[in-house]
């Protein structure tokens, strides 16, 4: 069974007495494991489809099953408690708290899923250790360059072991130099076994995954396997961790 | 999956963590908020402080009546009524020593009925020192000894012979022994009041002081000593019943105001021409002097506590919006809506408490010093800070509840894509 399987999912929005389709009908399935983009221009419906995805938005129709679960019928504290669970968010603009350190920030998904707070320093350590920050853990976001600002964003998704990792244009805001570093991260944790969606809308992104979904006016316009995906970064990584497959 | 999970410790102490972070970032603007709770709680306690401290030292005067005693006298032992009501008591007959015999006679229920009453004030001396003239001079019956607690260091109390023959003995208060002869006993010497010598004959145990004044700074004589010397007419004695158990009290009490209310000839229905009261009696008057003025404090500072609430309300609503994608953040990660109302409630009540904190320190040291300052005894009033700083959460939960609400209720979507 796949990890993800979507069927006719819809999502229509009323906007001043007027229905408007970002998603119509779409189908999909994504097995555990995969690396892979979703693609399109502003406005395709891309964002509505990962924020149906990453349990942030209820589907108007269609059914949504995230590892074995059925999300599309859940209520509010049910998809709060899946996000927590299975979901890692990565954004733009990293979303870190401001006012709490990397460590804090890192914490904090434990803190609602209640783990203890001896373990959950411990994990978050542990995490960050992973993500190549074990020096900077006690500095606030803004110390902190971008690109640690985004390991830190990525270093929260992993915290709780979620079934996929959700990343929308995590190299917006970077430039491309700590960008191609992020994404040889995400190009470990993939092959770490994690299952990695991408959002974006630049094709030099997506080129590094496996798999690349194009969505226009709402609709799947192409779902394509990437033959040529850069190789996956060798043994030796800016984490200086070495890979385990 | 668990559908509802109780609140958790950890996710409480990191909401307060939180909130101390977010009042330390907006220093002035929190300290503003506080202000106002501050000054409700402020006021509250200082009051309280002070009521607590003036209820201690008059009851400790007003204990002065021993077990299942009562006393009856012309005039009210406390009277809140003002000049108006002077003329009522004015207008009654003077308690005598006929109202004592009587009561001797035919108050079969009570053991003891004893009288007293407060002669002059005067100087007192000896053959070695005198007394500034602020010694009170008290005529008693034997009895009047068990019925105020008296109890002789040494010598002999006023006997029912010395009050038969009138003769010129006298007991003294500690005080003023100490005074008058600060080197030996006082048994055996003389004392001279108003130009009159008495011999002494015992001395009273301390009592201590209360209220800055010496209780102990008096003489008492034969209650007839006093009266030949001092006059009859026109004088109102004071009396003291004992009654022979608690259970017996009330009983005693009806019996006594019966044939006192009979002998003055009170017409039924009337009220009684004379003033009974015992120390639970006293102390309950002077708590329902004081009642009003402590609801007159709760209602003024229950008006400085909403517009605190308000404030609270306002500071927090702006919170809000300000960490709106905050909210967004937390939702995105994993937090339920309970989560994030917890988090926005325990930072109101927080605040409140910051402030309540101050505001219960601040009346408790303008309290004291207050009471200082009044001769009264330091008190710490521990259920009046309880239930202020109770009165403070309060506050926060009613006026956070709305804005915590709002926060709660935020979009995750929306909130995320906030600027």
């Amino acid at each position: 069974m796949p990890l993800i399987s979507v069927e006719n999912l819809s999502r229509r929005y009323l906007m001043g007495g007027e229905t408007i389709h970002a998603l119509r009908d779409v189908s999909l399935a994504i097995e555990s494991g995969e690396y892979l983009a979703i693609m399109g221009p502003s406005g395709s419906g891309k964002s509505t489809l990962m924020n149906l995805l990453g349990c942030l938005d209820s589907p108007s129709s269609g059914r949504y099953e995230l590892n074995g679960s059925r999300v599309s019928e859940m209520d509010d504290d049910q998809l709060a408690e899946i996000r927590n669970r299975e979901i890692g968010f990565v954004f733009q603009t990293f979303n870190l708290l401001p006012r709490s350190t990397a460590l804090q920030n890192v914490e904090l998904p434990l803190v609602y899923s209640g783990m203890p707070a001896v373990a959950r320093r411990q994990r978050a350590i542990e995490v960050l250790a992973q993500v190549g920050l074990a020096e900077r853990m006690q500095h606030k976001p803004n110390e902190l360059s971008g690109g640690q600002r985004q390991r830190v964003a990525i270093a929260r998704a992993l915290v709780t072991r979620p079934s996929i990792i959700l990343a929308d244009e995590p190299t917006g805001n970077l430039d491309s130099r700590t960008g191609d570093e992020i994404m040889s991260l995400f190009a470990e944790l993939s092959v770490n076994g994690n299952t990695v969606i991408l959002v974006t809308h630049e094709e030099e992104i997506a080129r590094h995954t496996r798999r690349i979904i194009r969505i226009r006016d709402g609709l799947i316009a192409s779902d394509q396997t990437n033959i040529s995906p850069p190789p996956t970064p060798g043994a030796h990584t800016d984490t200086g961790q070495p890979m385990v497959p | 999956m668990s559908k509802a999970s109780p609140i958790r410790l950890s996710e409480l102490l990191e909401s307060a963590r939180m909130a101390i972070e977010s009042v330390r970032s907006h220093k002035l603007r929190s300290a503003l908020t506080l202000l106002g709770v501050m000054v409700g709680v402020f006021s509250i306690i200082l009051v309280m402080t002070t009521m607590r401290a003036m209820q201690r030292s008059i009851e400790g005067e007003l204990a002065a009546l021993g077990a299942n005693t009562f006393q009856i006298q012309r005039w009210p032992a406390l009277s809140f009524g003002g000049p108006g009501s002077w003329e009522k008591y004015g207008r009654r007959k003077p308690i005598s020593m006929s109202d004592l015999r009587l009561l001797q006679e035919r108050a079969t229920l009570a053991i003891a009925v004893a009288a007293q009453d407060n002669l002059a004030s005067g100087e007192a001396s000896s053959r070695f020192d005198t007394t500034p003239p602020n010694v009170r001079l008290i005529g008693a019956t034997a009895g009047v000894f068990p019925a105020r607690n008296w109890n002789m260091k040494e010598g002999r109390p006023i006997l029912d012979a010395d009050v038969e023959s009138a003769t010129e003995v006298c007991v003294l208060g500690s005080g003023l022994e100490e005074n008058l002869f600060p080197f030996g006993s006082a048994l055996g010497e003389r004392i001279k009041m108003d130009g009159i010598p008495y011999r002494v004959v015992g001395v009273l145990e301390k009592k201590g002081a209360l209220g800055g004044s010496s209780q102990d700074n008096f003489a008492v004589i034969p209650l007839t000593t006093g009266l030949n010397r001092y006059g009859r007419i026109w004088r109102s004695i004071e009396l003291l019943v004992q009654a022979q158990d608690l259970q017996r009290y009330e009983d005693t009490v009806e019996q006594v105001r019966g044939i006192l209310r009979t002998a003055r000839k009170v017409p039924p229905g009337a009220e009684d021409d004379f003033d009974l009261f015992s120390n639970d009696s006293l102390i309950s008057q002077f708590q329902s002097f004081t009642l009003t003025a402590r609801i007159g404090v709760a209602a003024v500072s229950s008006i400085a506590l909403i517009a605190a609430g308000i404030g609270i309300m306002n500071i927090m609503l702006v919170s809000v919006t300000e960490r709106t994608r905050e909210i967004g953040i937390r939702r995105a990660i994993g937090a339920r809506k309970r989560n994030i109302l917890t988090q926005f409630l325990t930072e109101a009540v927080v605040l409140c408490e910051l402030g309540g904190l101050i505001g219960v320190a601040a009346g408790l040291i303008a309290g004291n010093i207050a009471a200082q300052v009044l001769n009264l005894p330091v008190v710490i009033p521990v259920d009046w800070v309880f239930l202020g700083l109770l009165i403070c959460s309060a506050v926060g939960i009613i006026f956070g509840v709305y804005p915590a609400t709002k926060a709660a209720n935020l979009d995750p979507i929306e909130s995320l894509r906030y600027e």
